[in-house]
Parts: structure tokens; sequence; C-alpha cells
């Protein structure tokens, strides 16, 4: 070995070891999504919460609540709402949830498989924060329901309920309040979920922006679904859903501080029904890994993939689906479209054999029709992101700091 | 060290002479012009956009002369590579 | 044409790629300085190195207006947004540049109103919508930049905008690069010149070049083939015997610059007799300030600043790899210590940055790349 292979080696021997968090103060970096936010979350929350479910650090937890009683073939859902309200503390107000909500809208496939036997409660939560609340093709309260929809969808699950909790700042027009409740009902009603509990919190005029949503979310994962980052294999495919970057890039142009006008819309959307044809399409553990692709972008989550399945993951940059007008904002802006946040693009990996039936499954669903193999799935080097460029070079992928920063050099 | 990006004017702005609307991808932003003072800009011209600002107008012969290049050596190698392979073929 | 897609041609390049090495004397091993971090960052986005053969080295040079900007500079910026009452507007590159204590972003979170801009112009917008604050432009870059930064204040003069000032930190590209030359322990053997200074500078400036110390240049652009080309016309130069300027970006780059922009900053801005560049030290008549009739727009004399300097962390090589001494994991602390996360020095802070490009995208041995990504 030469002298600056040695070097790289000791690199990744730093890179794996645990980051400390050097900072006194949070910064804006910390919640960006990137190596900043994994640093605190492990640094500050991990040794306090340390459980086998949370170590995963995924985009939701799967429990096995009630061994014994696990409710009858077909109703999942309802127990899924119990537990969902009981974990809360809070009774489900209103009507009984009942559980039909789940074939609402999509079809997720329950009723095709016969009866499904439970693999158990996934349970997820996800705070909204965005600026602004209003941006084209959505606004907060889309993002509030789908993004933990999506969340529940790449555990395995059916999403079935889902809480809301509003911190609401004084002076906040009522008006603007209705909307934003519109759209999530409108939103639960797409993904066929239902809102069964909440909680409004009023705040100090300064004491927070406007409005911030805080969701949970609890869904039923059928028996022989185990999707997770450290389940996937040399030779797996991987696959994008639809064009990233567009919902990141829409938020960015619609502060309007960087005065850019462009035709774009955010691609929020709820992911269950995708998610539903994929595990169809691609049963018995063929499906190994579904990521939807928010903050931090594709390439955070290939990261995340790479480092705990110890793989490779190697991607052309020709085959990942970016639309023109988002890859011209990104040049303007200087900023990489694999690490600007998606809210309706997810990531799957599937095994080798099955791309092309994993492929298939989602051009059939309206929201993956232009669905692409990016990648595959390699030995060497573990933990890594390559990525074959157009230009027929290589380079690393790596997880950024903090935010994906507007650049004039 | 300073990015530039090549955009398109669509628009020279009535109001702000000093102003252009350029196009990149389908992005379009008002780009100060005033640094290209003396050159005459039109809709259709293309400009190196950097902070907002254009600094240079691009100048498409010449980008279509080098490109030119570039394909004539593309092609030399291309037909080299299939005499080569022709060859090898022969000697088999 | 859109000037980006057509020179990123796969075809073109290994076209490219097989004349350069047929140009290669073997045995022979060449260095190339590219001297912009621009042209860094397309080596590395691209793969750029993976068609040079092994006797190719390209250096990364001074180029990236981040990484130059000494400590100090960065603290002095940081003393002027934590007054009460500032709006302190930059460049999303600036963000994350640590000074000696913290950076922006730490800055803001101890209360500090920091936006970042697209524009200078958008600083001014800024200014002229607070007019209760004062709004502070903190200004980098080469000439590039600097005829922005210029035209600005120029407008707010003309406005009459008086709650905004500029705090200047622009550098010029000439000197760098002379300081380059003269430093000892580097054995070039040409130049990638910087673009995008060029289309304001023009060519002429490099004359000095081949003409005192007998090096080829070749001006270029910042797309993946633009820079195989010019190490192409480096190569072509050396095996005719010729030392000359060239200009391989004549699409964007005007033989003579851009008259308009060199006057937009003579009007606005002096040369400084001396300004410190993190790694190189104090070089003379390398920076620009504001003339003495823009005072009112100058931040340094509005403000008190600290104007302490600060010494570079002694474990941080920075200084040699932007000469190009070191290459960046050649430095003690390269991926350890100094990582993009917990930046010592600022090569590794800017994505331009010799040591943050090669640790994200060029940190593997190039040969298991190639092997994984074979297929």
């Amino acid at each position: 070995m030469n002298r600056e292979e040695l070097v790289l080696e000791r690199i990744e021997r730093a890179r794996r070891s645990r980051p400390r968090l050097r900072e006194e103060l949070v910064t804006l970096a910390h919640g960006a999504g990137g190596k900043a936010s994994r640093t605190l979350v492990e640094a500050v929350f991990l040794p306090s919460f340390r459980n086998p479910h949370l170590e995963p650090l995924a985009d939701g937890a799967v429990l096995d609540l009630h061994p014994g009683t696990a409710p009858p073939d077909g109703e999942a859902p309802d127990g899924g709402a119990q537990n969902g309200g009981g974990l809360d503390g809070e009774a489900a107000h209103g009507r009984a949830p009942d559980g039909v909500s789940l074939d609402v809208g999509e079809p997720v496939g329950g009723g095709a498989g016969g009866p499904a036997t439970t693999g158990g409660l996934a349970f997820t939560t996800d705070s909204y924060v965005v600026t602004p609340l209003f941006f084209p093709g959505g606004d907060i309260g889309d993002l509030a329901v789908n993004g933990t929809v999506n969340d529940l969808a790449m555990c395995g699950a059916r999403p079935a309920h889902l809480s809301a909790a509003f911190i609401i700042e004084e002076g906040f027009p009522v008006e603007h309040l209705r909307r934003i409740a519109t759209t999530m009902a409108g939103a639960a009603r797409a993904a066929g979920v239902t809102i069964v509990t909440g909680d409004t919190k009023v705040v100090q005029r300064g004491k927070a922006d406007g409005c911030y949503i805080t969701t949970a979310g609890v869904g039923m994962v059928p028996s022989g679904v185990r999707l997770g980052a450290d389940a996937v294999r040399p030779g797996d495919a991987v696959i994008v859903s639809g064009p990233i970057g567009e919902h990141g890039v829409t938020v960015m142009l619609a502060r309007g501080r960087l005065d850019i006008e462009a035709e774009l819309v955010s691609d929020t959307a709820p992911l269950n029904g995708l998610t539903a044809r994929l595990l169809e399409a691609c049963p018995d553990g063929r499906v190994r890994c579904l990521r939807d692709a928010t903050r931090g972008g594709v390439a955070t989550v290939l990261n995340e993939i790479a480092r705990s399945s110890e793989v490779a993951v190697i991607i052309t940059e020709e085959a990942v689906p970016v639309r023109p007008v988002v890859r011209g904002a990104c040049e303007l802006l200087g900023i990489d479209p694999l690490y600007v946040a998606c809210e309706g693009r997810m990531v799957a990996v599937v095994a080798g054999e099955s791309a092309d039936a994993a492929l298939a499954a989602l051009r059939s669903h309206p929201l993956g029709e232009e669905a692409a193999v990016v990648g595959r799935v390699a030995e060497d080097p573990p933990g890594l992101v390559l990525l074959k460029t157009g230009f027929g070079g290589t380079r690393i992928v790596d997880v950024l700091v903090g935010d994906p920063l507007p650049r004039i050099c | 060290m300073c990015l530039g990006i090549p955009g398109e004017i669509v628009e020279i702005l009535s109001d702000r002479p000093d102003l252009a609307k350029v196009d990149v991808s389908g992005v379009r932003r008002a780009i100060n012009i005033g640094l290209l003072e003396g050159e005459p800009l039109a809709p259709g011209d293309w400009v190196l956009i950097h902070v907002g600002f254009a600094l240079s107008k691009i100048d498409e012969a010449e980008a279509r002369s080098a490109l030119d290049f570039l394909e004539s050596i593309g092609q030399a190698y291309e037909d080299e590579i299939a005499a080569l392979r022709d060859s090898v073929i022969e000697q088999g | 044409m859109r000037f980006v897609d057509e020179y990123r041609d796969a075809g073109m390049a290994r076209a490219l790629a097989a004349r350069i090495a047929g140009l290669c004397e073997p045995g022979r091993a060449y260095k190339f300085m590219e001297v912009c971090g621009g042209h860094t960052h397309t080596i590395y986005k691209h793969g750029l190195e993976d068609y040079l053969p092994e006797g190719i080295s390209l250096v990364h040079g001074p180029g990236c207006p981040v990484c130059v900007i000494p400590m100090g500079r960065v603290d002095d910026a940081i003393a002027i947004a934590a007054q009460p009452g500032v709006i302190m507007a930059t460049f999303g590159d600036m963000m994350r540049v640590p000074g000696g204590n913290g950076s922006f972003l730490d800055a803001m979170a101890r209360g500090a109103d920091v936006r970042m801009v697209y524009s200078p112009l958008d600083a001014l917008k800024i200014a002229r919508d607070n007019p209760d604050k004062r709004v502070v432009f903190l200004a980098i870059g080469f000439e590039t930049t600097a005829p922005s930064t210029a035209m600005t204040i120029m407008r707010a003069a003309s406005e009459g905008i008086a709650n905004f000032s500029v705090f200047c930190n622009h550098v010029t590209i000439i000197p760098a690069i002379k300081a380059i030359l003269d430093s000892p322990g580097l054995r070039l053997d040409g130049f990638i010149g910087p673009g995008h200074v060029s289309t304001v500078i023009g060519c002429r400036p490099y004359e000095f070049i081949p003409g005192e110390y007998g090096k080829p240049i070749v001006v270029a652009g910042f797309e993946p083939l633009d820079v195989l080309q010019a190490v192409h016309r480096n190569l072509l130069q050396l095996a005719e015997g010729r030392a000359e300027v060239e200009n391989e970006y004549g699409r964007v780059v005007p033989w003579n610059g851009n008259p308009k922009a060199l006057a937009v900053i003579n009007e606005v801005m002096e040369l400084r007799p001396h300004f410190e560049w993190r790694g190189l030290g104090f070089i003379s008549d390398s920076a620009l300030c504001l003339r003495e009739r823009y005072a009112e727009f100058d931040a340094e004399r509005i403000f008190q600043v600290p104007g302490a300097r600060v010494a570079d962390p002694k474990a941080c090589q920075c200084g040699e790899v932007l000469k190009g001494v070191l290459k960046p994991w050649e430095c003690k602390v390269f991926g350890t210590a100094c990582t993009p996360e917990t930046p010592i020095g600022t090569c590794m802070v800017s994505s331009e940055g010799a040591c943050a490009a090669y640790y994200n995208f060029g940190r593997f041995s190039r040969d298991r790349v190639k092997e994984a990504t074979r297929t």
C-alpha cells in the first residue's frame, strides 16, 4: 500500500468513529439532516434514549407491542389506532376510526394478498417548520401529512392513523389555519389515513414563525416485510421513484430572497400507494430498503444505506432523473441536486433480479412514472457512495455537513 | 473560483435598461447588464452570469469553432479505433 | 447550444485523453497548476483525473477566495455582525468558514442577524427594506466579483442609501500567482488559467508567466472538456518548446477582458499596500479597499473591528496546500483532525478548497474506485 492509501485508510477509520459534538450552541446546520444533524442526535439524544428500536435511527420504529394479542386478521389498522391513541395518553376523539380508511384511495394491496398476519406496528413522528408556509404545489399541511405517511410507508407499513399537534404564533390568521387544516384533510384522504388525535398550543408573538406542525403516525407492517438500511446486499439494484430535488428548489425559490422564477411545484405526495405496489410485486424480502429522500436528498439516503449495510453504492449520474428546471436552478446557485430535499420521492433498493419487476410496478403508479434504476450495490469499497459521472469519470458522493448553501465560488 | 453560468437573454426590461431577464434551463432571473455597457445585447444573446451580473457576452461563433475542433479529434479517434479493430480482425 | 452539456461529452474526452497520453514523454512527471478553485471543483466533480495518464498531476492553486481569507478578517466580520442593529449579508460560501472563535453559523446561534444573498444587489435591497438597520455586505472574491460589489456601491451612492456599507475583502489574482511562482520548493510545468477572472482582466496580465518564468498558461473554462483541453494545450506547448498565454475559453473570455468592469473597480476601489492571505502570508498590492470618496460605504471605517491577526493553527498546512507544495492528503491533519465537519484550515471549508474537494469527491484509491465501477 502506498502512502496515499495509508492516509486514506486512516481517514476511513476516523470517519467511522463517532463524531464529537463541538458546538456549545445549536446552529442551523444541526437541523439540516446532514452530518451535523446526525452528530447532534448521536451525542445528545441517543445516549439518553438508547434502545434497540431507536438505534437504527430509521424513519420510524416497528414495534411488537402485544405479541400475544395481535388483532385478528384483516383488522390490523384498528389495533394500530388504539395503540396510537394510547401511546399519546389521549383518547382518540370523534368517531371511532374504522380501519376501512386504510383501503380508501390508492389500493395498498391489503386485500389482494390473502389474510395478512401482522408484522408489527410502525410508529413515527416528524415536525414541520417550513418557510414559507404556502408554496407552489402545497403547504405545510401537505408536508405534515405526507411526510409522516411516507415515514410509515418506508417502514413497509400501511399507514393508518395520524396525530397532529400545532404550535401557533399569536396573531396568526385563522384563515391561514383553516387553509392548512383543509389541505391536511385532503392529504389524509388521499393517503387513506385519518387524523385521530391532536393538540394545539399558542405561543407569544415572535416566539414562533407563524405555525409549526408535528405529526405522528401508526400503521401496520404486513408479516414478511422487513426493511432496513442494513438489509442491502451486493448485487442489489438502486431505484429512484421520480425526478429529484423539486420540493427543495421550489421552497428555496418561494422564499423569494433569491429573486429567481421558475415553473416548478413541490413534489409532496403520499408514497404509501407506491410502496404497496412495490412490495406486492417484489415479495419475500426482495425489497431490501425504502427511504424517502427528504432533508439531505438522495445522496444522504444512499450514504446511510452504504454505511449501515457496509456496502458500496455505485450510481450513474445520467440515470438519476432531474428535471432541466431543477438542474438550471441548481447550476445558478451552485448546489448539487443530489442533496436537495424531495417530499414525494423515494429510494428503493431491491434484489438485483427483481429490478425489472420493481421498476414496472413503480411505473404503473402515477407517482412512479419516471422511476429509474440509478445504480447498483457492490461489495467494495464498503460504506461509500460512488458516482459514475456523465463525463465518464468517477467520484465520491459524501454526506453534507449542513444545508446545501448557494455559493458563488 | 467564481461560479459563472451561461444564460440566455429573454427580455431587456424596458423600465430598467440596466436589467435583463435571463433564462437558465427554464429558470429566470433579472440580471444586471451594466457591466456590458457598449455591448449591444438583445433577446437570444447568451451571457455569463456571476452574482447577479452579466460579466461577458458569449461568443457563439467562437464556441462553435472550439467544439468543431473537439468533434474533429473525437471523429479522428473513433476512426482510429475502428481501423485498429478492423486490423485486429484481419489478423485473426 | 447551452454552453454546458456540449463540454461534458465522454466520447470527446476519450479522444482528448488519447492525445494527451500521446504527448507525454515516457517517464516524465508533469505538474500543472489549476490556479482557480472552480477548476479544482470541476476536476473532482466530474472525475476528470480518470482521464489523465499517471505522469500528469494537477496541483490545486490559491484561487479560492474563501480559502485565502485569514482568520482575523473572519473574526472582524463576525464582530461587525454581532453589533446591535446590524444585518450582515454575505454569500453562502462564507457561512461555515471558521474564524478564531467560530463561524457565521455560530454567530447566528448567538443572535447575529446574518443573511445569505445571491448578489451584492440583494444586500442593497435588504438595506433599502430595513432603513432602521445598518446593513453590511461582506464582499469576497477576485476581480470576477469585485466589479459587482463596485457597481452596487455606486448604486448605493446614487440612491443615497446611507445604511449600507461593504466590508471589502476583494483580492487580486496576479500577485498570488507571482507569489506561487517565487515560492521555493515548487516545480510546475504550466498553468491552467482562471477563466472567469479573465473575463474581467483579460489574458494580457498573464504574459509575465511565459515572459519571465518561461511557463505556458492556458486560460480555460469550467466544463470538464475545457480543463482537459487546457492540459492538452499545455502539453502541446511543452512538446513544441513554446511558452505562451493561450485562451481556450474564447467563447467567454475576450483577450482584453471587460474594460467597463475594470473601470468600475477603479472608480470605487484601490489597491491595499498589503493584505494577508491565508497560508501565503502578506502579499503586496494583492487586495482592494474602497477609495476615500466612497468612505461612507466602507465598513472598515464605520465600525470598530478587533483587527487582530490570528495565526493559523500550527498543525494546519493550508499554506503548503495552497501553493501546491503538498497534496491535500499529505497535510498532517488532513481527514483526521481537519474534516469538512470540523475544518481547521480554509482549504477544507469551501467546496472549492483543494482539501474539501479531495475529501468529498476524490478521497479514495483511484485503482479501487476504477475496479468498483468497472461494469
